[in-house]
């Protein structure tokens, strides 16, 4: 471990820094679109107890993780330093057994034998209104679910378990965000997070085909809603609007394998916040991606680079809605594997400039047994890869600090500080190797890790796993066009070259640029490489020498000139209106 | 002290056993009853039962958790010295119970060590205490009942080295006395030589044995149950062989 991850577990207590940190309630309209039952508005305050403690009863019956984790923590203190909330905040509320204790004590109170004896003496404190509002709905939503306790955890106490249960419990009387409430409606009224409407959607999807095309000369097809389809793609919608580069890299492995796949829009979104939610809800939106699979006929249902979509799909999707007559995997297990069966054509040395390092998303390693797919994909991709250190990656990451719902602007100082601990591992890299390429393969990550970086000022970029696939991969055609690129931008660089120029220090004209390079290395002292700073092409010839069309009769000509000679001879449009017709070739 | 004693030798012993087995076995129930509606693993190493017992099994038996931070390896240290020693103690005291006469040959070869186990114990007991007390963040999430249950086992500790170095019980007599509380034959006192240190002792014992099963100490059983720990994937509908079609 290095000094300055050492640093970060020296931490000062400070009780009740986490106060302040308080996301907003849901409003009636989210609400109200919950398969879960939960009430419009917070219910009155003579109702709370009862109606929580029903469902806290009904959970813990319901869940053996529940009572189980409530009952045996011997309160040891090893997860205490595992949180980086904690780590962040110093609020010892924030610690994972600190947390646990505040559902656990009014479960004492309310259950147990020695809670109801003994009272306070055994840690045991009846339910008030103000523990659920003040204590309860504050510090579970300053757990981001990651896992990372229970790792450490002598008997692998949960405590996303213990979150999770004491969201439900805050949900049947209604303390439920407007951040998590708001985007699982979208899921219901548009298929996905972000509440892309469908025409916005395909739109996108052609909108990216193009720029690929542009690129790569090849004609990689994005299909969305295709009627009969070997795989179903899952994507984290924010792939098609702000990681763009990570569903090009997807597209094109698929392209370049031959796969039948498609998107929907009835599904189209990987990610599934019913797991920061309810177990319902988090059932709701899985069906939709099950009825959808079905509907299609898909043998295999692929997620995106999304890490809590993978954990809502390999832990709950067979429980809650199976039996499933689909296989399932994760895009990278699926690249990996066409890496491995030789199905990919790679360049490694295009990603030269980079130096990666990953960040493991929590639900990947530690929900997912995602931990060597991502680093032979990676590894397959680009030559220079370092990791960070061992006490931070794999099964003991740490969370980005914006999981578990907590990706919402009001608590952003909370997030930065959650996201301490990864920032330092990363500082570490940066420093030692250069990294300046964080491989990041989930949306939460994309979202949250580049504003940590900044603010923590990193100088790293954050980007997906199949951004740099997408680099690295070489389509059936594509090097045919970018020789012919290559070649075209030679010829116009040379036409550039022979274009008319005048040094700028004494006005002097030239035949060409170089002429001009000369002259100025001779008589100004200016070395060649400087040369662009005195010569410039004289102006309208670097126009007037290139190619140009004419936009009436698409005839082409090899200089602007000649087309508005043309123009004058056969179209009758004086010289004055020429550029009306001529354009410079594209 | 005749009615109190009679009572803590012939009345008492059969309420804590009573009290233990069916405590116990009810906690254990509900944690069994109780369904799991979800595999939650925490990976790796569970990708088979045989990985999943073998990570549980290193839990128990080295405490391999508790090793993994470096902040937390004097706490892995005193937690297992603690256990082990605790563990040899209750087989060094099976030389009362077991066996009519001579005691069978496997609890005499534990006799040694669970003496030194017993000189030894107080050490991790202290240092779990302390650390309760020293570091402000155990503070504030320790309870008043995770001071009690050491400090019971601390005295539980002292009152039999007491009992053992400066007013020792005859040791025939003790014997005497389990073995016919396991035949259920009352123990006329005035036949044995029991002094008090003995009898406060065999008390705080069978306090701590009733406060198990309402207690946190019953950790030891919850941890078999963990679903983190013992969930695994075996052949369900997600598999890394993809069969293209
Ligand atoms: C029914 C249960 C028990 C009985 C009948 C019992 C009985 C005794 C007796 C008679 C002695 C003193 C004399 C001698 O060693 O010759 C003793 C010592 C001791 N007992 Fe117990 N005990 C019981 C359970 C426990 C438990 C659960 C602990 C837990 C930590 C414990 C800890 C000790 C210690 C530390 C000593 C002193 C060292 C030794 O001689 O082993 N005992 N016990
Ligand atoms: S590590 Fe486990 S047993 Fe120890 S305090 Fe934390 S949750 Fe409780
Ligand atoms: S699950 Fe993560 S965020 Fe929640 S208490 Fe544990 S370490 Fe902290």
């Amino acid at each position: 471990m290095g000094e300055q991850l050492e640093k970060i577990y020296d931490v000062e207590l400070k009780p009740g820094a986490g106060e302040g940190y308080v996301c907003n309630l849901t409003k009636p309209e989210f609400a109200e679109l919950m398969k879960t039952n939960i009430p419009k508005e917070p219910l009155p305050d003579e109702q709370m107890v009862e109606v929580a403690l029903k469902r806290l009863d009904e959970l813990r019956k319901e869940r053996k993780s529940i009572q189980l984790y409530l009952d045996i923590c011997v309160r040891c203190g090893a997860c205490i330093k595992q949180c980086h909330y904690f780590i962040g905040t110093g609020d010892p509320k924030n610690t994972p057994v600190g947390r646990a204790e505040l559902l656990r004590k009014v479960y004492r109170a309310h259950f147990t034998i020695s809670g109801k004896l003994f009272g306070k003496l055994v840690g045991a404190e009846k339910l008030t209104p103000e523990i659920l509002k003040n204590e309860w709905y504050k510090y579970f939503y300053q757990c981001s679910e990651c896992r990372r306790c229970s790792v450490f955890c002598p008997y692998g106490i949960d405590q996303a378990e213990i979150t999770m249960a004491g969201r439900e419990v805050l949900n049947s009387v209604g303390l439920a965000t407007k951040y998590i409430t708001q985007v699982i409606s979208q899921v219901y009224k548009h298929g996905n997070n972000l509440g892309i409407p469908e025409p916005a959607f395909k739109y996108n999807c052609q909108f990216l085909e193009e720029e690929i095309k542009e690129t790569t000369g090849v004609d990689v097809k994005i299909p969305v809603d295709k009627e009969k389809a070997e795989i179903l793609y899952l994507p984290p919608s924010a792939d098609l609007f702000t990681n763009t580069d990570t569903m090009i890299g997807v597209a094109k492995v698929f392209h370049a394998v031959g796969a039948d796949w498609t998107m929907s829009t009835y599904a189209s979104e990987a990610a599934n916040f019913g797991l920061f939610f309810s177990y319902d809800d988090m059932k709701a939106i899985n069906l939709r991606v099950v009825e959808t699979a079905k509907k299609l006929g898909a043998k295999l249902v692929i997620f995106g680079e999304c890490g809590h979509a993978w954990r809502a799909a390999r832990q709950f999707m067979e429980a809650m809605n199976g039996p499933l007559p689909f296989k399932f995997m994760n895009i990278l297990e699926y690249t990996a594997e066409q890496i491995r069966k030789g199905k990919l054509k790679l360049d490694k040395s295009r990603n030269d400039d980079v130096v990666v390092t990953l960040h493991d998303p929590c639900n990947y390693a530690r929900a997912g047994d995602l931990i060597e797919e991502t680093r032979f994909v990676i590894q397959s991709v680009c030559n220079n890869f370092v990791e960070m250190d061992e006490s931070v990656t794999k099964v003991k990451t740490f969370c980005c600090g914006g999981g578990g719902g907590l990706l919402t602007e009001e608590i952003m100082e909370l997030r930065m500080k959650g996201g301490l601990p990864r920032a330092t591992a990363v500082k570490e890299v940066v420093e030692a190797h250069g990294v300046n390429y964080l491989a990041a393969p989930c949306a939460i990550d994309k979202a949250q890790l580049p504003l940590v970086m900044k603010h923590y000022d990193i100088p790293v970029q954050v980007g997906g796993i199949h951004d740099l696939v997408s680099k690295a991969l070489i389509l059936e055609g594509q090097e045919e066009f970018e020789a012919k690129k290559k070649a075209e931008e030679e010829a116009a660089k040379a036409a550039a070259a022979a274009v008319p120029a005048v040094c700028g220090l004494c006005d002097a004209e030239f035949a060409t640029m170089d002429e001009c390079c000369e002259h100025a290395e001779k008589d100004h002292k200016i070395s060649k490489e400087q040369c662009d700073m005195v010569c410039e092409a004289k102006e309208g010839a670097a126009a007037e020498a290139a190619p140009a069309v004419c936009g009436l009769c698409d005839a082409e000509f090899a200089t602007m000139d000649e087309c508005c000679e043309h123009a004058e001879k056969d179209h009758k449009i004086s010289k004055e209106q020429c550029d009306m017709v001529c354009e410079p070739k594209k | 002290m005749g009615v109190l004693a009679n009572f803590v030798v012939n009345v008492l012993p059969y309420i804590t056993f009573i009290v233990f087995v069916v405590g116990v076995i009810y906690r254990i129930a509900v944690w069994w009853s109780r369904p799991s509606p979800a595999p939650i693993p925490v990976f790796p190493g569970q990708r088979s039962v045989g990985s999943a017992i073998t990570r549980v099994l290193a839990d128990v038996v080295i405490f391999r958790s508790l090793w993994q931070f470096p902040g937390n390896r004097i706490l892995w240290l005193g937690a297992w010295v603690f256990h082990v020693s605790f563990l040899l103690i209750l087989l060094r005291h099976l030389r009362y119970f077991l066996g009519e006469e001579a005691v069978p040959g496997w609890v005499a070869a534990v006799q040694g060590l669970g003496i030194a186990a017993a000189l030894v114990i107080s050490i991790p007991l202290l240092y779990l205490l302390i650390r309760r007390i020293v570091h402000a963040d155990l503070k504030f999430i320790s309870t008043p009942a995770d001071y009690f249950v050491l400090l019971l086992i601390l005295s539980v500790v002292l009152s039999g080295l007491y009992a053992k170095y400066f007013a020792t019980p005859f040791v025939v007599d003790v014997k005497y006395v389990m073995r016919s509380l396991m035949a259920f034959q009352p123990v006329d006192l005035n036949t044995v030589s029991l002094n008090s240190a003995f009898l406060l002792h065999f008390f705080l014992v069978q306090v701590l044995a009733m406060y198990i099963p309402f207690s946190k100490v019953m950790h030891l059983g919850g941890i078999f149950f963990s679903p983190t720990r013992t969930h695994h994937f075996g052949g369900e509908a997600h598999t890394k062989k993809l069969e293209e079609a």
